[in-house]
């Protein structure tokens, strides 16, 4: 869907976003099995990202892929201050594909699974809270 | 022609679905024709990988984003609040959260005791009952004594507080504010054959588990069961009328195209208050050239959403995150007109719990908490599993100037014109949105919060649709008469949304279902002198 020059510019700008961290052990949005998935991702989306990517080439006079990293990053960084729905949609699609990826998940302390069929726990909580509400008298009004 | 029906419902939503298993025991032929699909819970998005990306697309709320074949267009453009709904069997309830509130007695006497819009011509005790019956129908969570609401009994054990409920219920007795479990049509513990929630965290795009009340695993198995038929990807184009003047039956689409007409004794609508005026406005005809049952010229006037404000808050300890249903606790400390407030009416707030990694970073980047870079990383780690919150779901008063019409040039796939939405947010609305911002960021402040954030109201949140062919006594004034019936069309009856008088500040779904309860049961006590 995306010429070559095209995908070359969305991995940039995923990397942009979101840069590995050694800290936390985690890949680049712009990691080949991330960037995949956020390609075959587009979608119904594929027009926005298509028109930022169109945006980002002309703000750098050329390619935007082919601009050393601290251009990059000020024409991304001009390219968030005008923040539109098209770059909202790219965000989403980065974020979306980041955020289910097995290393990403685990790093956060999150099994990679779906919710269903195993579900989660959560803690019943102390409902003894309530004893002050309890005492209050009627809140609503009673209509004759 | 397909054979006649005794009965012709128009939609398998929440209410459609409510209305036709009640009116299986007359044992009349009843035939439901719904435009969208039976759903299948085991391809809900809770159970793959994209679970979160999905809410995004094909389980979007907004008709427009989704998409789907099933979906007709909405012209929203001119309304700061965006239409929400889906089509399909159980309508509305697949996606919607399960938060499941009664009326007030005070919110059927609103005219009587505020002095604004209109009272309804029925109160609490007749539809009482009706709620009753409909709990045991649906299954709800949740725990008696809330002195906020007249005397009720859940029958199921409260969803868990939680450590986000418990934050929040802290911080609420800090400034001494009502707060109580909420009502919820999620099944706490197994519920007449569906299953415990197990905590999915997705019950906003369907329940995998089968926890949460969607009419098509409670109403319409029963219903079905009952011999009541429902046939899907039928979209209807109009109902027509004969000589007399009465409703003949309706003019449909099959999921291939192909134009039918079913001819029917009785008609009803249950479509949601767009979906039904817009039906409504596309039977016109030489008889009822304004649309049909329409003297009154109120068909598609006084739209009322429910005006939603969200307000969230950052906390250092963790909190539950993606884990459990949205719903938690409410509250009602602002509920009752105070006009030392600045306005008439008032709100309820719906406390959630948290949300899923993706959601988290869609959200937080949104909103300015994320950054780009080498920064974004320890910047999302602060925020997820870190943020609750609530929405305040305000009432809305009734307005003339709000409105579903027929959009002169959009239409649906099969050339039906689409709805155009006309919508202001009134003043009365406006102040009590900001009443509810500055209360709920006290409520986050008082629990602990670092950073709270805040929308006012939220665009996409246009879930609740009321008030297009209101009910009364008056012709003049209202579309259908006490019971539910068209003053109009003797034979055309009317059960969603669209027959409330006022919209109350808390969700509807409990209350249209009661409603078509009531009007079956009307329907069925007057058999002998229905059409009279």
């Amino acid at each position: 869907m995306l010429s070559a020059d095209q995908c070359r510019a969305l991995r940039c700008l995923a990397e942009l976003m979101i840069p590995a961290s050694a800290e936390y052990g985690v890949p680049s949005a712009g990691d080949e099995t991330i960037f995949n998935d956020i390609l075959h991702s587009l979608g119904r989306d594929a027009e926005q990202v298509i028109a930022v990517l169109r945006s980002l080439d002309a703000m750098a006079n050329g390619r935007f892929a082919d601009l050393d990293r601290q251009r990059q990053e000020a024409i991304a960084a001009r390219l968030r201050e005008n923040g539109d729905e098209a770059l909202a949609a790219v965000s989403r699609i980065v974020l979306q594909c980041y955020y289910r990826d097995d290393r990403v998940m685990r790093s956060l302390g999150l099994e990679p699974r779906p919710p269903f069929p195993k579900g989660f726990e959560l803690e019943q909580g102390d409902w003894s809270l309530l004893d002050p509400v309890r005492a209050r008298p009627r809140l609503y009004r009673e209509v004759g | 022609m397909t054979d006649p029906v005794d009965v012709l419902i128009i939609g398998a939503g929440a209410s459609g679905a409510a209305v036709a298993w009640s009116l299986a025991e007359t044992r009349m032929r009843i035939l439901c024709l719904e435009q969208g699909d039976w759903m299948n819970p085991s391809e809900y998005p809770s159970t793959a990988r994209d679970w979160e990306a999905r809410q995004l697309n094909d389980f979007h709320i907004s008709p427009n984003r989704r998409a789907r074949a099933t979906d007709y267009p909405v012209n929203d453009a001119n309304s700061p609040i965006k239409i929400a709904n889906f089509n399909g069997v159980g309508g509305g309830t697949v996606l919607y959260a399960g938060h499941f509130p009664r009326f007030h007695p005070s919110d059927f006497r609103v005219r009587t005791l505020d002095g604004v819009a209109d009272d309804w011509p029925i109160d609490y005790p007749t539809l009482e009952p009706y709620y009753a019956e409909n709990d045991r129908m649906m299954g709800v969570s949740g725990l008696a004594g809330d002195p906020a609401y007249p005397p009720h009994e859940p029958m199921m054990p409260p969803l868990p507080l939680g450590k986000s409920g418990t934050v929040l219920a802290r911080g609420l007795n800090k400034l001494g504010w009502h707060w109580w479990p909420s009502d919820s049509a999620i099944a706490s513990v197994d519920y007449e054959g569906r299953a415990k929630c197990i905590n999915l965290g997705h019950c906003t795009s369907g329940c995998a588990q089968g926890a949460k009340a969607s009419t098509d695993i409670t109403y319409w198995p029963a219903a079905i069961r009952a011999r009541v038929e429902l046939k899907t990807r039928c979209r209807v184009r109009a109902i027509t009328t004969n000589a007399q003047g009465m409703a003949a039956g309706a003019v449909y689409y099959d999921r291939d195209g192909v134009e039918h007409f079913q001819p029917a004794e009785i008609v009803i609508l249950a479509c949601n208050a767009v979906g039904t005026a817009r039906l409504l406005l596309n039977s016109a005809s030489a008889q009822f050239p304004d649309g049909l049952a329409n003297s009154s010229g109120l068909v598609g006037k006084n739209l009322m959403f429910h005006p939603y404000a969200r307000i969230i808050g950052y906390f250092d300890e963790e909190l539950d995150g993606y884990r459990g249903p949205g719903n938690c606790i409410w509250s009602q400390e602002f509920y009752e007109t105070d006009r030392a407030r600045g306005f008439v009416r008032g709100y309820t707030f719906e406390f959630s719990r948290g949300q899923g990694p993706v959601m988290a970073a869609v959200h937080g980047m949104q909103i300015g908490r994320l950054p780009w870079g080498a920064e974004h990383h320890r910047a999302y780690r602060k925020l997820f599993c870190h943020r609750t919150g609530m929405v305040a779901i305000c009432e809305d008063l009734p307005e003339e100037r709000n409105t579903v019409t027929l959009d002169p040039e959009l239409k649906d796939a099969h050339g039906i014109p689409a709805p155009k939405i006309d919508y202001t947010l009134s003043e009365n609305s406006r102040r009590m949105l900001d009443h509810a911002v500055a209360r709920g960021t006290e409520i986050l402040r008082a629990a602990g919060a670092y950073d709270v954030w805040s929308v006012a109201p939220i665009p996409e949140g246009g879930w609740h649709l009321m008030g297009t062919a209101r009910m009364g006594t008056d012709p003049a004034r209202s579309v259908v008469n006490e019971w539910g019936r068209s003053h109009d069309v003797k034979n055309l009856f009317i059960v969603d949304g669209s027959i409330f008088v006022t919209a109350a500040g808390v969700n509807p779904t409990r209350t249209i279902q009661a409603l078509a309860l009531y009007v079956a049961d009307n329907i069925k006590r007057r058999l002998a002198t229905l059409f009279d």
